[in-house]
């Protein structure tokens, strides 16, 4: 019988620590089962963030470093333009890309840094206990918004893919979602373009994943992945923007 | 032997760094020096290597942390501020165990402070700066010539420790010109092969660069091994250089710019016979205590003298246990002391110079 399902050989065969229902073992293994098909395992080294995907490490089979947090684009940066012929790739959570690395981001998209960065929005930091992120939804109730999240104190949800759309640097911006399989499927064929621009030499691609956060959302597995299909698609609106 | 040509210092510093083989090099603009870039944005693409003017200080020492992790000899520079922001990222450095040459051109603080030269980063520099339980090697030039010569050791010294170095100069450093000379060439160390490094796993097994160690122990085994390192770098690696140690009475402490007023300030009162001596630090960590405890017993006092409100001097009263009295003469805000300042301080001390009465 022919085998049609498998682990791919960039994943290292180990249970993860994250949450049941969590969106990001589903984004490890849609990276690796593309870095599997693209066959640059041995050419590639991963950015792993500050945050819950910090120890990305443990799950990812092939050169890892770990950044500062926010500062995932910098030292892809210092890597690409060092090893110019390596793929290089970064991780990073809302939080991450989108407060404390704001400027870092732009700026590496500004160059059309020939970098590939995958996103994940779950609009909460998880790792130090559901507090509000820039993509937390007004109304949103985290553990800094008790209340729900205030545009009159807080500002708007951050609209990543779309503030990056403007930069001529950018090749690529794709939101995507991984709420259910039709999509996670369509999040790996972005994510294989992501990977694929970098390759040709394109410059900037990134690819933001929606993706359920159980815990901090209040939800249960189930819930969560349908309040993401069905609300979070509502601010983040999927498709390509670049 | 080489040409002798005529320099700034920042100039010199980034040429060196260039013969070293550094090939990396990320910065943002700050005064007093943005030689250093300027310079870089040409010789670096000449040389091959990568310039790059960054968004800001954060994203210059993350982009160095970068490159430095390929197998690059990576450096960036900035001035005081600048410097500050540095630090989560010299801390990182550390922690990971990546080499990387830092230059910080001091300039008046705190705050905004001005562009004027000035030394008062000694504690951020020497006592670690940012957070942990880490130190870099601090190596302070104090000529044009200095600045090159050093530079090419401090590239040697981050590889051969695996371990941030920075170079603390001055704005009269980093700016004044001096005839110097390329005569050095990269050590045989700096040839050797890294075998830590990320470039892709092919042919061996994948590599993880990271400073996150959740496990107490763990943790605690990696700081106990980085102070092992620090011992032996301690033992190995204190530089200073001293004059008239043999008989002088009363010793002047000073690096950098001021030790090149207070070496003055010695000539002059050697003249009149007065047993008056210098030791200036080269390496400011591993500040040189070797060479404190073994003049300690025949000097009967010191005179540290600083652009700073009195920092080193601690470093000088620990390095002697506080056996003798350690006196302290600075200037700040990018004032300079000069030779008869000194003098008057000298004076103070203990009538030294005989030039009292002549002030009336």
């Amino acid at each position: 019988m022919d085998k049609i399902f498998e682990k791919p050989e960039s994943i290292r065969d180990k249970e993860t620590h994250y949450c049941p229902g969590c969106g990001h073992g589903i984004v490890h293994r849609v990276i690796c089962e593309v870095v599997d098909d693209l066959g640059i395992r041995e050419k590639l080294i991963g950015i792993a963030p500050v945050g819950c995907a910090v120890i990305a490490y443990d799950y990812w089979d092939f050169d890892v470093t770990e950044a500062a947090h926010g500062r995932v684009p910098a030292v892809a940066t210092g890597i690409k333009r060092s090893l110019p012929d390596r793929i290089v790739f970064g991780y990073q959570g809302d939080g991450d890309l989108g407060a404390i690395g704001t400027a870092e981001i732009i700026h590496a998209a500004n160059r059309g840094e020939n970098i590939t960065i995958i996103f994940v929005n779950n609009t909460v930091y998880g790792m130090t206990g559901g507090q509000m992120a820039p993509t937390t939804l007004i109304k949103q109730k985290t553990a800094t918004t008790p209340s729900g999240r205030e545009q009159k104190t807080h500002g708007f949800p951050l609209k990543v893919c779309e503030l990056l759309s403007v930069l001529p640097g950018v090749a690529y911006a794709e939101r995507v979602s991984v709420h259910n399989p039709q999509n996670v499927l369509k999040a790996k064929k972005a994510i294989k373009k992501a990977f694929e621009n970098q390759i040709k030499g394109l410059g900037f691609s990134i690819v933001e994943v929606l993706s359920p956060c159980p815990t901090y959302l209040g939800l249960s597995s189930k819930d969560a992945v349908k309040w993401v299909g069905e609300e979070l698609v509502k601010e983040y609106p999927l498709g390509v923007f670049r | 032997m080489a040409k002798k040509v005529l320099m700034c210092g920042n100039e010199a510093l980034a040429e060196a760094a260039i013969i070293a083989g550094c090939r990396f090099y990320a910065g943002y603009p700050i005064t007093p020096q943005n030689e250093i870039p300027a310079y870089m944005s040409k010789r670096m693409l000449e040389a091959g290597g990568v310039f790059l003017q960054s968004e800001s200080e954060l994203a210059a020492i993350n982009m160095v942390f970068g490159s430095s992790l390929t197998g690059a000899r990576a450096m960036t520079s900035s001035s005081s501020p600048g410097i500050s922001l540095k630090q989560e990222g010299i801390s990182y450095l550390a922690a990971c165990e990546l080499p990387a040459v830092i230059v910080n051109i001091m300039r008046g603080g705190p705050g905004l402070g001005n562009i004027a030269p000035s030394q008062s980063d000694y504690f951020q520099a020497v006592k670690g700066g940012g957070h942990g339980d880490y130190h870099q090697i601090v190596i302070a030039p104090a000529s044009v010539q200095e600045m090159a010569d050093l530079t090419m050791l401090s590239f040697d010294l981050a590889d051969k420790y695996r371990m941030p170095v920075m170079i603390l100069g001055d704005g009269i450093l980093g700016q004044m010109m001096e005839p110097v000379e390329f005569s050095l060439q990269p050590s045989a160390f700096s040839l050797q092969p890294k075998d830590w490094i990320l470039d892709g796993c092919k042919g061996r097994k994948p590599r993880v660069i990271k400073s996150l160690i959740l496990n107490e122990t763990e943790l605690e085994n990696f700081n106990l091994k980085l102070q092992k390192r620090y011992r032996e770098i301690k033992d190995k690696e204190q530089r200073c250089e001293v004059l008239y140690g043999e008989d002088s009475e009363i010793m002047l402490v000073a690096y950098g710019t001021t030790s090149r007023v207070a070496r003055s300030v010695v000539e002059k009162l050697r003249k009149i016979g007065k047993k008056i001596g210098i030791i200036r630090p080269i390496t400011l960590w591993p500040f040189p205590e070797r060479t404190f405890k073994k003049l300690e017993k025949s000097v009967k006092s010191f005179l540290v003298v600083e652009m700073s409100c009195g920092q080193m001097i601690e470093d000088v009263k620990l390095a002697i246990d506080c056996a003798k009295p350690v006196h302290f003469y600075g200037r700040t805000g990018g004032k300079i002391p000069d030779e008869d300042e000194i003098i008057k301080e000298l004076d103070a001390i203990s009538g030294f110079s005989d030039r009292r009465s002549d002030r009336g």
